[in-house]
């Protein structure tokens, strides 16, 4: 097990690596000289050659990315070039207010499509799993800003129960999910980001519980004398390491943020940056937001890997 | 009930000297019922089984006789068949008995051996575990008992090494040593009645062998009584106190299983016998039998075998005829068999005979 855990783990090097490489090379495929930007076009070319080397351009790219890795690695991402902000520093922030939500979105839509695929699986054909489905359906086919236009009509402006847009007074700094006066900013925004993966893992719960329902070895938990319930535990068990891999997927999707929920309710997450730094062509940001959001990525599928060889023995791979 | 006297019997006698049926199934029937059709896969299944006797239960695949073994613990799915008639084990008549009692028999009173040792047991539990659940559910006991009688069960089914075995997932063992483990969830709550559906079926010819045998040892030694399940003539010869053979879901032929194995009645039941490989010369063909088994949909009215049987006569087609039995409880289903001075004779029926009677 923990010989796995290590070699799973000195695995995700080179993945990282490779993320890296993609984001250098992002800035490097990017349109214009950055220097030529940075002077004026009557500056002669022995001091645009000073400056080259000043900032390390007139270095090999194998040279730059090196450099550039290391300040990575030192928690430099550099300045964002609207407002010369720290990269890091908007990344990180916006990235607690993307998980923030997302956190919550993923456990409720993960507990509640166990329950829904759990109860339809176990009534199969019936008349609850029929209005299960629909609820899967419904989850997995509505587009997500469509329904959060449709929840700020309903819930902010006709009832005005809720807020229509924005983090807070205090924006994003201390939000706190016990403080009503914070969390009713996150309600419609966890309500939105949460249907889809609830559908998707509602119908994957389902299918692979019906599944594992009519394997061989259920009848015999059955013989044993064990009572539906029991079965059910093993049932499920059996389910987990799809679950989870389904799971992570899900975190992984919702932490890149959504930039449609961000954008109609104006939260500040990393869905929100990105569309930003898209938008100004801010390179510095958007590399940064990639950079961060990827190798969050990678780290939820080692989690889930790791999980996953915990719940079922026979998983020993590489 | 007259018990012919093999010297190889005796370790099972005196568990067999009190012996009022212990098991008394009669008339059963199981349906399956779809929207499309509904099989029948069981048609009237009646015998009896005392504390401790081996009844083996021979008959080609689709003869309905894992559905009977099923029916027993109730294993069907309720919403899609229909158990008729009765079944009797000790004071519990399964067909009534309330959904919680039938958990309190499964595992316990009465319990199951699986065909496919590979799949039959949940790949993410260790072994230890899925015998010690047994144990816990039954006896109410916490789980250090369970594992220290999970244990003692896997010594018991001579599995070599058994405390690591304890700690092995099903993946992580032969499909013997599996089998074995199996054997020791079934037998974990002392069960009085064994079922077991073609235990020996998946595994190598080595050790098929070991398996029946320990499975024979195991059912002397704990005076059960045991339903096994088979297609194989040679293991029911080595097992079996009673031989049953079942056809579509009928039971065309049950004895004593010297009387079955060695004076078989029924046309069935020698055409099967014929068709095994015995004393043949190299290079001599088999006998098989003609056709296929009668679609469990849309069955004959009369006997089920008649289509496929060289001696059938029009009275077969009109209607199944009864049992005819001898003295020591043979009996055969089929018009070309009689009783005469205590033992069964089979003549070839004469057509016109057949019709004028």
């Amino acid at each position: 097990m923990w010989l796995y855990a290590l070699r799973r783990l000195l695995l995700t090097i080179p993945i990282l690596l490779g993320v890296t490489i993609i984001c250098f090379a992002l800035v490097k495929l990017a349109p214009g000289d950055p220097i030529q930007n940075l002077v004026r076009p009557e500056t002669p070319p022995e001091e645009v050659a000073k400056l080259r080397a000043y900032y390390g351009l007139d270095q090999p790219v194998v040279i730059q990315y090196f450099v550039w890795l290391w300040r990575v690695l030192c928690g430099d991402l550099g300045r964002s070039i609207a407002n010369n902000a720290l990269v890091s520093e908007e990344v990180v922030r916006a990235f607690l207010n993307t998980l923030n939500i997302a956190l919550i979105s993923v456990v409720i839509a993960f507990v509640a499509s166990m329950a829904l695929g759990i109860i339809a699986a176990t009534r199969q054909g019936g008349a609850v799993d029929k209005l299960v489905t629909a609820i899967a359906v419904f989850g997995i086919s509505v587009p997500t800003f469509w329904l959060a236009v449709v929840l700020v009509i309903f819930f902010a402006v006709n009832l005005n129960w809720l807020p229509a847009t924005g983090m807070g007074a205090d924006g994003s700094h201390g939000f706190n999910y016990f403080d009503w006066n914070d969390f009713k900013f996150a309600v419609m925004p966890i309500i939105a980001l949460a249907l889809p993966p609830l559908g998707i893992m509602t119908r994957t719960t389902r299918s692979a519980l019906s599944e594992v329902l009519n394997q061989d070895f259920i009848q015999t938990l059955r013989a044993k004398g064990l009572s539906e319930g029991r079965i059910i535990v093993h049932a499920v068990r059996n389910i987990m390491p799809g679950a989870t891999a389904m799971l992570g997927l899900q975190l992984g999707y919702l932490i890149g943020g959504s930039v449609l929920v961000e954008t109609v309710f104006t939260w500040p997450g990393t869905g929100f940056l990105l569309n930003k730094a898209i938008l100004t062509r801010d390179i510095p940001l958007l590399q940064g937001t990639i950079l961060v959001l990827a190798t969050v990525f990678v780290l939820i599928n080692l989690v889930v890997d790791l999980a996953q060889s915990m719940i079922d023995p026979r998983i020993k791979r590489i | 009930m007259n018990q012919i006297q093999t010297p190889d019997l005796t370790l099972a006698e005196p568990a067999r000297a009190k012996a009022a049926p212990f098991v008394k199934v009669r008339d059963l029937k199981v349906k399956f019922v779809s929207r499309e059709a509904t099989v029948q896969a069981v048609n009237g299944v009646s015998f009896d089984l005392a504390r401790g006797e081996v009844l083996c239960v021979i008959g080609e695949s689709g003869s309905g006789k894992s559905v009977m073994m099923r029916s027993l613990l109730r294993l069907h799915p309720k919403k899609r068949s229909v158990i008729e008639g009765s079944m009797l084990v000790g004071d519990n008549e399964i067909t009534t008995v309330s959904d919680k009692k039938m958990t309190e028999l499964r595992g316990s009173t009465i319990s199951m051996i699986f065909q496919e040792p590979m799949t039959a047991l949940d790949p993410l539990y260790t072994i230890g575990d899925q015998i010690a659940e047994t144990v816990m559910r039954h006896q109410k006991v916490d789980r250090d008992a369970g594992m220290k009688r999970a244990l003692e069960l896997l010594e018991l089914v001579r599995v070599p090494s058994p405390e690591r075995r304890l700690k092995a997932y099903p993946h992580e063992l032969s499909g013997g040593l599996r089998q074995r483990a199996m054997i020791a969830v079934a037998l974990s709550c002392n069960p009085s009645l064994l079922l077991a559906d073609e235990p020996t079926t998946a595994l190598d010819a080595s050790v098929q062998i070991q398996v029946l045998v320990l499975l024979r040892k195991l059912q002397r030694e704990l005076g059960m009584s045991m339903i096994f399940v088979t297609h194989d003539l040679g293991v029911a010869a080595q097992i079996a106190d009673k031989v049953a053979v079942m056809y579509a879901g009928r039971m065309i032929e049950y004895g004593e299983a010297r009387d079955v194995l060695v004076n078989p009645q029924h046309p069935y039941t020698k055409a099967m016998l014929a068709s095994t490989v015995k004393d043949q010369h190299k290079g001599e063909a088999l006998e098989a039998i003609a056709g296929t088994p009668p679609d469990l949909r849309a069955l004959p009215p009369g006997c089920s075998f008649a289509p496929r049987c060289k001696f059938a006569v029009d009275a077969c087609r009109a209607a199944m005829p009864e049992p005819v039995s001898d003295a020591r409880g043979h009996y055969a289903r089929c018009i070309g068999v009689e009783s005469t001075g205590g033992a069964l004779r089979f003549a070839a029926p004469k057509p016109e005979l057949a019709l004028a009677g």
